[in-house]
Order: C-alpha cells, then sequence, then structure tokens
C-alpha cells in the first residue's frame, strides 16, 4: 500500500493553436505522463492572466506549467511574447514569495510535438514532486 | 589533420573575440588587403585555418608581421568576422611563447623597418583608438 | 442557474477501457446545475447525438458537457448538435477525457479519479456560459490595390475578371513599376516592354478598373470587409481626362535639365513630362519643383501649345474617399543606396554603376537607345566587371547593407553578362560571385550557359575596392579557387545592390495595422500556409513587399491574392467568431494598455458620454473592440489593468472557475 505517497497537483494552461494539440498528439501516440497534470484549454498563452497562476496556488496547486508556441509561431503573431515577459515578472515574485521557480515553468510545444509534451510533464512532475507539498497562498478574501 | 590543435584554438578565439563561422567565404578580405602579395597566408585561409585548428603554421608564418593591421578586411567583411584581429591574436601567441617582452622604448628603434609600418606601433593604436 | 446534461463517451474501449465512465457520469450527478448525468458508447455517432438532444427537450438543459475525446475533434459535431435541439451552440463544453486523459494514463482509478475532475472543470466552466451569436458584417464588394507595379496590375487584371471592381493607387505619374525599366526578363529573354505593356493597356481599358497615378494612400479606416480609404491624388496641373498625351507640351517646354528619374538620372526630361512612352495613363505631369510657371509665374508656354487645353496651373490636391472590401499591398521595392559602399567608388566615378542602371543603359527606350556606353564618356567598355552581393547578406553592416539574400541578383547579373557576351563579343565579362544562386525553373542552365557558351568569366570571390584612374577602374578582387588576389583594369563596374522594401512600405503598415519585420518586409499570416494573406483580415500581399522575388514568382503570388480577394469579396455577409473581447466600459479607465497589445489594431478609443446621479453627465474615454477585427487571442484582458476586458468563451471567471474544480 503505497497510502503516503505525495501526489502533485499540477495545472497546465495549454494554447489552443500549438500545445493542446501537441498535448492530443501525446494521447494520440499514446505517450504516458502522470495523471497528476490537468490541462485547461485557453486561446494563447496570453490569455493566461496572473491571477490564475495565483488562484491556482491558492487553492493547493503545487505546480503550475503554461505552454504556448515556439517564439516566432504564435498564432496570434505575438502572444507568447507578452506570456514570456509577463510570467517572467510573476515567477521571480512567487520565488520571493517561497513558491520555488522550479513549481513554475513557461515552456514552448508544438502541434507537432507530443513527446515533447509529455517528456515536459514528466520532467515537471519528477521535479514538483521532489519539492514536496506547496505552501499555500493565503487568500484574505475568502478568511471566514 | 596532424596540426590541428583544438585547445590553441580556442585560446586564439577567445583572445581575438572572432567567431569564424560567421564567414561565409566571399573572399573581400583577401580583395580587399593591401599586403596580400606579402602573406604566405591570405586573410581568408587565415580565417578557415584558425576555425580548423592549423594554429601552427601561422604561427611560424613570416606573414603575420607583414599584416599592416590597417583594419581593412575588419571594416569592409559583410559578417563582422574581423580577420585583423585574429592575426593580431597569433601574434600575442608568438609574444607569449617567448615569455615576458622585455623589450624597452629604447630599443624599438632597432627593430624599426623602413619598409613596413612598425607593427606594434600600428596595431596598439588600432586597437586603443577603436 | 443552468439547467446541465453531462454527456460521458465510451469512444467503444478507448475511453471505457482505462476511465470507468460509470463512476464519471455518476460522480458529475451532484455537481452544481447538473440536472441530468449519463453515458454512452458513442456519443458522436447518430444515436449518441440523438440522445443528447432528446434530453435537451425532456429536461429543458441549457448547457451541455460532453466528456470525450479532444474538442479539436469533435467540438463543432456537439455545438451542431445543441443547435439543432435548439440551445446555443456555445453553451457546449468539452472535457478532454480521451486524448489527455485515458490514453496517457494506464491506471483504471488514477483514469477514472482524473476524469472526474476533468468533468468537473467543464461543468464549473458551462455554468458561467453565456450564449453567443457571431456577429455579421457586410462586405463592400470593391478592392483596393496599393502599388501598380507588375504585382499590383496582375492581382488588379485577375480581381476585375471574377467581376469586382478594383482601384489601383500608385504614388508616380505611371503605372509599370520597376518591371516597365527592365530590358530583358530571365531565363528567357523577352524583352520587359513587350510582356508588361499589353498588361498596361488592358488595365486601362478595363471598366472595373480605376487607376489613381500620382496618387497615395493617406488614411484607414475600419475592418475586413469595410475599410474607408482616404486617396490624396497629387496635383500633376494637367487635367487628366482631357490630355490626349500627344506631347506638344513636352517639345516646348524651355525645362530641359530636370533629372530624369525613370533613367535614373542618366539623362534629362522636361519639367513637362510623360515618364516613358508607353506610360498609362498617358498623360502629362508638370514637375513643380522644375516649372517656372509654377514657381514663379513666368512661361506659361505649355498651356499655349496645348490644343486640347489640359493644363490647368492652378489644380489642387484632391483627396477622395472610398470604401473597400479588402485591400492588396503590392508595393515593391528599391535597390539600397550605393552611397554608403566607398569601397567601390560608387560616389565617385560615374562608371561604377547599379544594374538597375545598367538594365536602363541596355534599353532601347533608355538615355543611350540601347547601345551600351559609359555613363563618362560615351565610349565602348571593353571590360566590365559585375560584383555580386552588393549590400546583401551583410550581416556587419546593418547600416549599410541587408542581412537577407536579395534573391533576384544572381540571375539578372548572368542575364547581363550574357547579354553584354552576346552583343558584344569583344567585351571581357567579369562576375565576381560568392555563390551563384539559381533555384529556379531553367534558371541554372541558363546560367551555365552563360559561362559555358557565352564565355563570361565566374570568378568566386569578392571585389575589395574599386580605384578611378585616369579613363579606368582599378578593380582589386580576390580568386579564391586560385588562391590569387587580382587587379583588373576595367571600364565599367556594375553593381548587384540589395533591394529593400519601398519607404512606402513602414507609414502604411501602421495605416494598415498590418505586422512587417525588422527588414520593412509585410509578415505574412502563416509563412507556409497562409502566404499571400497579411495577419489583419482583409489585407493581402503582393509581390516584394513580402520579401525579395522575381517576376514569375512576383506574378504568381499575385495570382494568389487576387483569389484570396475574390474569395471575401463573393460573400455577401461575414461571419465572425464570436469568442471575442469585449470591454466593460464602467469599469474601463481609458488607459490604452490593451489598445497597445493588440496586434490586430481591433481596440479603438472613444470619448463616451456616461450619465451620473443628479441628472449630470460626464465624458469618459473608453475602450471598444471591433468584433469583426478581433480575433480572439486574449492579450488585452490580462493586459488591462482594471479588468475590465474580458474574452467571451474563455471569460476570466470561467477559467478562475476550471482552476478551482481541478484544485478542489
Amino acid at each position: 500500500m503505497q497510502v503516503n505517497e505525495y501526489k502533485p497537483l499540477i495545472v497546465a494552461f495549454c494554447c489552443n493553436w500549438c500545445s493542446y494539440a501537441g498535448a492530443d498528439l501525446a494521447g494520440n501516440n499514446r505517450l504516458n505522463y502522470p495523471a497528476e497534470v490537468k490541462i485547461i484549454r485557453v486561446p494563447c498563452s496570453c490569455r493566461v492572466n496572473p491571477m490564475f497562476v495565483l488562484r491556482a496556488f491558492q487553492r493547493g496547486a503545487d505546480g503550475v506549467i503554461i505552454c504556448g508556441c515556439h517564439p516566432g509561431d504564435c498564432h496570434y503573431t505575438s502572444g507568447n511574447y507578452f506570456t514570456r515577459r509577463r510570467m517572467a515578472l510573476l515567477f521571480s515574485m512567487l520565488d520571493y514569495l517561497g513558491i520555488e521557480k522550479e513549481r513554475t515553468r513557461v515552456e514552448w510545444v508544438s502541434a507537432a510535438e507530443g513527446a515533447k509534451f509529455a517528456a515536459t510533464m514528466n520532467d515537471f512532475v519528477e521535479k514538483v514532486t521532489a519539492l514536496g507539498e506547496n505552501k499555500r497562498l493565503e487568500d484574505l478574501r475568502c478568511k471566514k | 589533420m596532424s596540426s590541428k590543435n583544438e585547445r590553441l584554438r580556442d585560446e586564439i578565439l577567445k583572445r581575438s573575440g572572432v567567431n569564424p563561422k560567421k564567414c561565409m567565404r566571399c573572399g573581400k578580405c583577401s580583395a580587399t588587403c593591401p599586403a596580400y602579395d606579402e602573406m604566405e597566408y591570405h586573410p581568408h585561409q587565415f580565417v578557415s585555418m584558425v576555425e580548423n585548428g592549423d594554429i601552427e603554421p601561422l604561427i611560424n608564418s613570416k606573414g603575420i608581421y607583414r599584416c599592416l593591421s590597417c583594419f581593412a578586411c575588419v571594416d569592409r567583411c559583410p559578417r563582422g568576422v574581423e580577420p585583423a584581429k585574429l592575426v593580431e591574436a597569433v601574434r600575442l601567441e608568438v609574444i607569449r611563447k617567448q615569455g615576458a617582452n622585455h623589450l624597452t622604448a629604447d630599443g624599438v628603434e632597432a627593430f624599426l623597418d623602413g619598409e613596413i609600418p612598425q607593427q606594434a606601433i600600428v596595431s596598439a593604436l588600432r586597437k586603443y583608438s577603436k | 442557474m443552468q439547467r446541465i446534461g453531462v454527456f460521458v463517451c465510451w469512444c467503444g474501449t478507448n475511453i471505457a477501457g482505462t476511465v470507468d465512465v460509470k463512476a464519471v457520469a455518476e460522480a458529475l450527478k451532484n455537481e452544481p446545475g447538473v440536472i441530468v448525468s449519463t453515458d454512452y458508447q458513442y456519443m458522436c455517432s447518430q444515436s449518441g447525438q440523438q440522445m443528447i438532444k432528446d434530453a435537451i427537450a425532456e429536461h429543458k438543459l441549457t448547457g451541455i458537457v460532453v466528456c470525450s475525446c479532444s474538442p479539436r475533434m469533435h467540438e463543432t459535431t456537439f455545438r451542431k448538435t445543441a443547435a439543432s435541439a435548439g440551445i446555443n451552440p456555445y453553451m457546449v463544453e468539452i472535457a478532454n477525457i480521451r486524448e489527455q486523459c485515458s490514453w496517457v494514463h494506464k491506471d483504471m482509478p488514477i483514469g477514472t479519479e482524473k476524469a472526474i475532475i476533468l468533468g468537473k472543470a467543464a461543468v464549473a466552466k458551462v455554468n458561467l456560459n453565456a450564449p453567443l451569436t457571431p456577429g455579421e458584417s457586410p462586405v463592400t464588394k470593391r478592392a483596393l490595390v496599393i502599388g501598380g507595379g507588375i504585382a499590383g496590375i496582375q492581382t488588379a487584371l485577375d480581381i476585375a475578371d471574377a467581376g469586382f471592381p478594383v482601384d489601383i493607387v500608385e504614388k508616380k505619374p505611371t503605372i509599370g513599376g520597376k518591371m516597365a525599366q527592365l530590358d530583358k526578363t530571365f531565363p528567357t529573354l523577352d524583352c520587359a516592354a513587350c510582356i508588361l505593356t499589353p498588361k498596361m493597356v488592358d488595365v486601362a481599358q478595363n471598366d472595373k478598373i480605376r487607376i489613381f497615378s500620382y496618387s497615395e494612400v493617406t488614411d484607414v479606416k475600419g475592418f475586413v470587409g469595410n475599410f474607408d480609404v482616404t486617396i490624396r491624388k497629387h496635383a500633376r496641373y494637367v487635367k487628366e481626362d482631357v490630355c490626349t498625351g500627344c506631347g506638344a507640351c513636352i517639345e516646348k517646354c524651355p525645362m530641359k535639365k530636370v533629372p530624369n528619374e525613370f533613367n535614373l538620372g542618366m539623362d534629362n526630361r522636361t519639367a513637362i513630362y510623360i515618364p516613358f512612352a508607353q506610360a498609362t495613363p498617358k498623360v502629362a505631369t508638370i514637375d513643380p519643383n522644375y516649372c517656372n510657371m509654377l514657381k514663379n509665374g513666368k512661361c506659361g508656354l505649355c498651356a499655349k501649345v496645348c490644343a486640347a487645353g489640359a493644363i490647368d496651373y492652378t489644380q489642387k490636391d484632391e483627396f477622395i474617399e472610398e470604401k473597400y472590401g479588402a485591400i492588396v499591398v503590392a508595393t515593391g521595392f528599391n535597390p539600397i543606396s550605393m552611397e554608403k559602399f566607398d569601397e567601390y567608388a560608387y560616389s565617385q566615378s560615374k562608371d561604377v554603376i547599379t544594374s538597375l542602371e545598367f538594365e536602363r543603359l541596355t534599353n532601347a527606350a533608355g538615355p543611350t537607345a540601347g547601345k551600351l556606353l559609359r555613363p563618362s564618356d560615351g565610349k565602348h567598355p571593353h571590360t566590365i566587371v559585375f560584383v555580386q552581393c552588393v549590400g546583401s547578406r551583410c550581416e556587419a553592416c546593418a547600416e549599410k547593407g541587408k542581412e537577407y539574400c536579395s534573391k533576384i541578383c544572381c540571375m539578372y547579373t548572368a542575364k547581363h553578362a550574357m547579354l553584354t557576351r552576346d552583343k558584344y563579343p569583344d567585351t571581357d565579362v567579369y562576375v565576381f560571385y560568392i555563390d551563384v544562386r539559381t533555384p529556379g525553373k531553367n534558371f541554372d542552365e541558363f546560367y551555365r550557359r552563360a559561362v559555358e557558351e557565352y564565355g563570361v568569366h565566374y570568378i568566386k570571390g569578392m571585389v575589395g575596392k574599386v580605384t578611378p584612374e585616369g579613363d579606368k577602374l582599378k578593380v582589386q578582387a580576390s580568386d579564391l579557387l586560385l588562391n590569387k588576389q587580382l587587379h583588373i583594369d576595367a571600364d565599367l563596374v556594375v553593381l548587384a545592390a540589395a533591394i529593400e522594401p519601398d519607404k512606402s512600405a513602414r507609414p502604411l503598415a501602421t495605416l494598415l495595422t498590418a505586422s512587417m519585420d525588422t527588414n520593412d518586409f509585410f509578415t505574412e499570416a502563416h509563412p507556409k500556409l497562409r502566404p499571400v494573406e497579411s495577419p489583419t483580415a482583409g489585407v493581402f500581399l503582393s509581390g516584394a513587399c513580402q520579401g525579395p522575388k522575381d517576376i514569375p514568382e512576383t506574378v504568381s503570388q499575385a495570382g494568389a491574392a487576387a483569389s484570396k480577394v475574390i474569395g471575401l469579396l463573393a460573400k455577401d455577409k461575414l461571419t465572425g467568431n464570436p469568442c471575442v473581447a469585449h470591454s466593460d466600459e464602467m469599469m474601463c479607465n481609458g488607459c490604452s494598455s490593451c489598445e497597445r497589445v493588440c496586434p490586430y489594431g481591433a481596440i479603438t478609443y472613444n470619448d463616451k458620454e456616461f450619465r451620473m446621479p443628479d441628472r449630470t453627465t460626464l465624458i469618459r474615454r473608453v475602450a471598444s473592440v471591433n468584433p469583426a477585427v478581433c480575433q480572439g487571442c486574449g492579450a488585452c484582458t490580462v493586459a488591462c489593468p482594471s479588468g475590465a476586458m474580458d474574452l467571451h468563451g474563455f471569460a476570466s471567471s470561467q477559467i478562475m472557475a476550471e482552476v478551482d474544480a481541478i484544485c478542489k
């Protein structure tokens, strides 16, 4: 019995055009990755508001990964550049708050990179598992 | 390739700050070189020999002292490879091999050649004014 | 509160093999809003879809969650199902429990647990879904082509051929562009004028095509299908509809020392001029910088000799406003300036010329009537040196040259060399090359013919410097294969100058909100699959404004752009994607953050009047999104500091709900 085995909770935001299709391809090719990864579909990685990432950490996520098209390949020409900058800022702030940089990641996965998607998720889950349980950001508004 | 010396090549590249991979083999450096006929290895060969690690023949060549350091090759290279900086780096290699440079200001005159501009002065001028 | 139906698909054993579908359906029953939750072997089948329709009718469902394969697979199918059962198609959400669950996990309990969570997330999202209706906008059935070179001409002819009216805006007094200046065309050597001028005549005679020559686009508003364009027609001081192009005025004009730009300044024209014999429209134009009458009111000879009475010294610039459904950019290219390449002595010697100048020198209608004569002394040159890649592939000197390959130079240089050897076999022709690039039908054969049959000396190497000495040009060059430095006494040096986009392209791109690369070439919507469309809807690209191109490529791209325009204009209405951004005017602070990140220029700011308490009003600057232009990326929603921007279909609240459902 592995009752006490720690399973992290991973939220993955995937852009509809590249990474979500890459995740589908990983499925088509039956490439396994841990079930801890739950994917949320967004039109573009630039749709991911830093609020969503914070919310995930408030609600107990152990890691958040954002996947988008490779730089230069964005379906909307420039969306992933915004993501790159926004998340660089957000992640360093989170690191300062005590949520380690290994728990957050931006990765470029194209629609053809099913294998990369699976490998990325395996690697990410492994890194987050190694870190152990996350500190939960407290949502002061929800305090009862 | 027997003369291939990767350690020395890396040292030369580090010292000169030149990336010979940028070279697209157009030969404009050799086309523009005023000392071309004086050098047994011409500027474009110099670049490719350094890239291949053929440094020993360059160290032993007289051509490195025939380079005027006029920087025409640096100025006109369409890819920014800067061959003259490689020549300078190889010259430095020779000096370092010989150990400390004991030349004093008074001793310079004996080395001056009426035909060719004094190498060290010219290259120092180029280096510090660029 | 929504009334939600959950439908869990087995997909045969594809899902049911790893996921306990019954348990999923059971678990989702207790989610908020769920009225009915069931499973079936194949949801996408006819009977599966019927099951959904029946449930909608029976339980008065307002939202649907299908736990099945990827939404990229069957989202459209289930949306249609919902629509046919009378609920809004955008009330359907898919939980991807096949590609992203059953296919990637092996263990039944783990797969089932994840499928339940994915289902819960979808239910949470549907709870916040709102019915969406795609917007419709009418299409103005007229196209605008900016640029009247071969690209613009071909695009206009093809669009007109399909029956749609087209306007060409050309900034020069005549259409024709660069091709009109060329002598022969590679690799078949037909004369450029012989194949171009009939097309120019076709344009002039086509009653669907209007030519606005000597004009430019000064303003563009609107969006795909509905552009409002302002065209500034420069005063040419000649009534276009009266002038017969007889040329009597040109003979009489006393200002005969105006550099002739059509011949690149190698000869002179008069102040009133027609650029070349086959100009279209064939109408005279007065150059206000040189005309004595316009400058100081003394002369008026042209008006006296004009039998038609077409001269009008008081003419003013005219502004024309017109509506268009589609805009084609065909602004073309120019050779770069050679002034900065001192080593080739371009500014010191008249006998160092660019390839385009060489075209004019060998053209029968050019300054030397087609005889190859040196510009300095009019003598026949016996030794000609061609230098390739002047300014092309030039990475180090961004202020001088261009990083890219200009693509056309290898072929036109081979053409020039071959034609010179053909006409003047007593001439020595040297071509200095770095690489000879001839990827094209019959291109390499052409180049080899220049070497093998015509005896052109191709030398692998580069010219280092050119020094004028007496009436000779001393050329110092390298021959890399012989490993020698060469010294050639040349009579003429021809530089294959890099080409760059026309200077008008950058401001035009700003007007059109069309994106450009760092070299000022227009970017295509997709480099492989949508090469003639700009990412901005309704704007299309034709010819060298998108990248260096030769004539055959330009013409095929022009035709492709035309077919895309025809496809757009053939529609009566454009149906948009309803998943677009929208702004809450009450929350908008007017900061313009969203406007700056929008890649499509879909966001505009307007002053709007708001009712305040006590019957007062307040005027505030607020954002509004044009749903026909917005593509729904959501960049603005994140950039908005006040949270006024949101995206239909992927609302912040919906994504938050998904996050919450997953992280429970």
